[in-house]
């Protein structure tokens, strides 16, 4: 049983404090999305509206045909996995997976049967008798998952699920987390604020801010594509040229930055998105060269990355950082003009004020 | 390397050991002694003060009423207790903090003012049943430690794991007795122990509740001395200590004194 999951202009507040505001998120059947952001911004607060331990001041959550808004908590039938893992200490690791079962119901043989399963599934057979307190982390995540698992929910939510674990481990229980989660075909919401982490095992991502989602789409467009400027920041676009379109030359459109310099940027390879944009790149999104169509710069601090040349440069339009070819070198204190390169360039609209 | 221990400082804590386990030794002493006036060492051994005190008919009454009492305060007052403490700790950074410590107002005022207070308000203006008041009156003077040792266990109590209970579909008012009670065990068995010593050797605020016909171990002790100085009284005294260390070598069986002080 695959269901999506809709939350339709979500608003919560705590006490008086808007801590959502408007917030749609559609995840699909069997998908897995991630929330992603920094501290505060509201991932757990999404997380504690769908699992019901909040209640929305007003829009509505959909769970396939189920409307969840107003249902109680341990009506919703979502398996969730806590930062904390939130075992229950005084049960044993195969009382602990059996819980959920044991409220739906199932008989204590039926019960027992399909909780030493899971716990078999994720490798902890051998300590299905032991009590929480003698695990060590990744064995706690493991039962906590088995734990949400074995109830077969029709959504599953993650709550920073890795962020007590070391690096190592961090890794492969992601993997593990995704191909669980895979295999079953559940769908699946999943905070961090670990980007790579996200994008490594998200079909989408929903990056949010100040209680909004900034864009929600796939990593890769995430990466290469990004929609605003927090998002671009986010990502690692570190470059942010403010320019403005004054005329077209030709094919091209001519754009102006600040103290004058203007650069010709082709139809067929940008598209301008208002008059006034902003031109964002990654280092590696500005070659350096020694002519061409392209911001002037002064050339500063040379720095080697191993696979390039990286230059701290000096435009009008303010310091910028840019990769130049290992072959052709420049020296500190030249001039030379960066050429944007398509493919790793944005074009944003400048952000509302 | 052995460490060295300034002689005055072994002195001193003999000192203090004495002038703690002094009065006990004497109480011991006195109660066996076979005279029948109390005194210290004791002349002669016997155990008859001690079958003595279930031949004496108010001190069986009053022993009764005692227990009933100690168990029956202490219940009462965990039933608005263990609430309290839970909405305490659960909602602690919604609450104002002044509302935890109304809950140790009992322990601040005296108990000769609580006690007259009960008395004009519960004993003589809602004219209360005797035993009735004494009850109240005891759950009253326990609730402090209802409160603060279930509260402290609480406190450390991650509360997601209340939350994990519900997602997997435990309703609430149950999760709070298959997950959050059975984690708080010890502070409920510690708190329970401390209120039952506690209401088992009030006297101030007892004297005040009981009348005719209803009176309490404590107070029928002194009102004993009044008329006999004999060994009896040693003998109860005894009994009760008999108790209370009974009841603490079963907490530092089950949980270790330590908790008690933490
Ligand atoms: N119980 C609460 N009472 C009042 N405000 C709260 C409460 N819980 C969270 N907030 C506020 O709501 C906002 C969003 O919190 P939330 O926990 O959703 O953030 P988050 O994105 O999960 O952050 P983190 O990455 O630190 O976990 C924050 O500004 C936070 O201070
Ligand atoms: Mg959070």
């Amino acid at each position: 049983m695959t269901v999506s999951l809709s939350l339709d202009n979500v608003t919560a507040h705590y006490g008086s404090t808007k801590v959502l505001e408007d917030l749609s998120l559609h995840v699909g059947e069997g998908e897995l999305v991630s929330l992603l952001g920094s501290s505060g911004c509201g991932k757990t607060t999404t997380l504690r509206l769908v699992a019901g331990f909040l209640e929305p001041t007003s829009g509505s959550i959909k769970l396939g045909e189920r409307d969840l808004t107003r249902l109680p908590a341990h009506a919703r039938n979502i398996g969730l996995v806590f930062q904390t893992y939130a075992l229950f200490p005084h049960l044993t690791v195969r009382d602990n997976v059996a819980f959920g079962l044991k409220q739906r119901g199932v008989g204590a043989a039926d019960r027992r049967k399909r909780a030493d399963d899971m716990i078999e599934r994720v490798g902890l057979g051998h300590l299905a008798d032991r009590h929480p307190a003698n695990l060590s982390g990744g064995q706690r995540q493991r039962v906590a998952l088995a734990r949400a698992l074995v109830i077969e929910p029709p959504l599953l939510m993650f709550d920073e699920p890795l962020s007590n674990l070391d690096a190592k481990l961090r890794v492969d229980m992601r993997v593990e987390i995704r191909r669980l989660q895979q295999a079953n075909g559940t769908t699946a919401l999943y905070v961090t604020h670990d980007q790579e982490e996200a994008f490594s095992i998200s079909d989408r991502v929903a990056i949010m801010n100040a209680g909004k989602i900034m864009q929600l789409d796939t990593p890769e467009v995430l990466y290469s594509r990004p929609a605003n400027a927090f998002v671009a920041d986010f990502v690692g676009f570190e470059n942010m040229i403010p320019m403005r379109a004054i005329s077209e030359a030709g094919d091209a459109v001519r754009a102006e930055m600040a103290g004058g310099a203007t650069i010709d940027l082709p139809k067929e390879k940008f598209t301008v998105p208002a008059q006034d944009f902003i031109l964002a790149t990654r280092p590696e999104g500005l070659l350096v060269a020694a002519e061409g169509q392209g911001v002037p710069t002064k050339l500063g601090l040379r720095t080697y990355l191993g696979r390039a040349y990286q230059y701290q440069c000096d435009t009008p339009a303010g310091e910028i950082k840019a990769n130049g070819p290992l072959s052709q070198p420049f020296e500190s204190g030249s001039s030379a003009v960066l050429v944007p390169q398509p493919e790793q360039c944005c074009l944003l609209p400048t952000e509302a004020a | 390397m052995k460490q060295r221990i300034h002689p005055l400082l072994v002195a001193f804590a003999v000192l203090v050991f004495f002038f703690l386990l002094g009065p006990l030794v004497i109480i011991l002493g006195s109660a066996v002694s076979d005279t029948s006036y109390l005194t210290f060492p004791p002349q002669g051994l016997t155990l008859r003060w001690f079958s003595n005190i279930f031949e004496i008919s108010a001190f069986v009454r009053t022993m009764k009423t005692s227990f009933l009492l100690a168990v029956g305060g202490t219940a009462l007052s965990m039933a608005i207790g263990i609430p309290a403490a839970y909405a305490l700790a659960r909602f602690r950074f919604q609450l104002p903090a002044f509302l935890g410590n109304i809950y140790v107002l009992p322990i601040l005022i005296p108990e000769i003012v609580l006690g007259f207070s009960l008395m004009k308000t519960v004993a003589i203006g809602a004219d209360v049943p005797i035993m009735l008041a004494l009850l109240l009156g005891h759950a009253l003077i326990v609730l402090p430690y209802c409160v603060r040792v279930v509260g402290a266990s609480l406190n450390s109590f991650d509360f997601s794991i209340e939350e994990a209970a519900v997602s997997l579909g435990c309703p609430r008012w149950k999760a709070f007795f298959t997950v959050v009670l059975p984690n708080v065990r010890a502070g409920i068995i510690a708190g329970f122990i401390l209120a039952f010593i506690t209401s088992l050797n009030d006297v101030s605020v007892s004297i005040f509740l009981t009348g005719p016909g209803v009176s309490t171990l404590p107070i029928q002790l002194l009102a004993h001395m009044e008329q006999f100085f004999d060994p009896t009284i040693a003998s109860v005294s005894v009994l009760l200590m008999g108790v209370t260390v009974a009841v603490m070598a079963i907490v530092e069986r089950t949980l270790g004194l330590t908790f008690l002080t933490k």
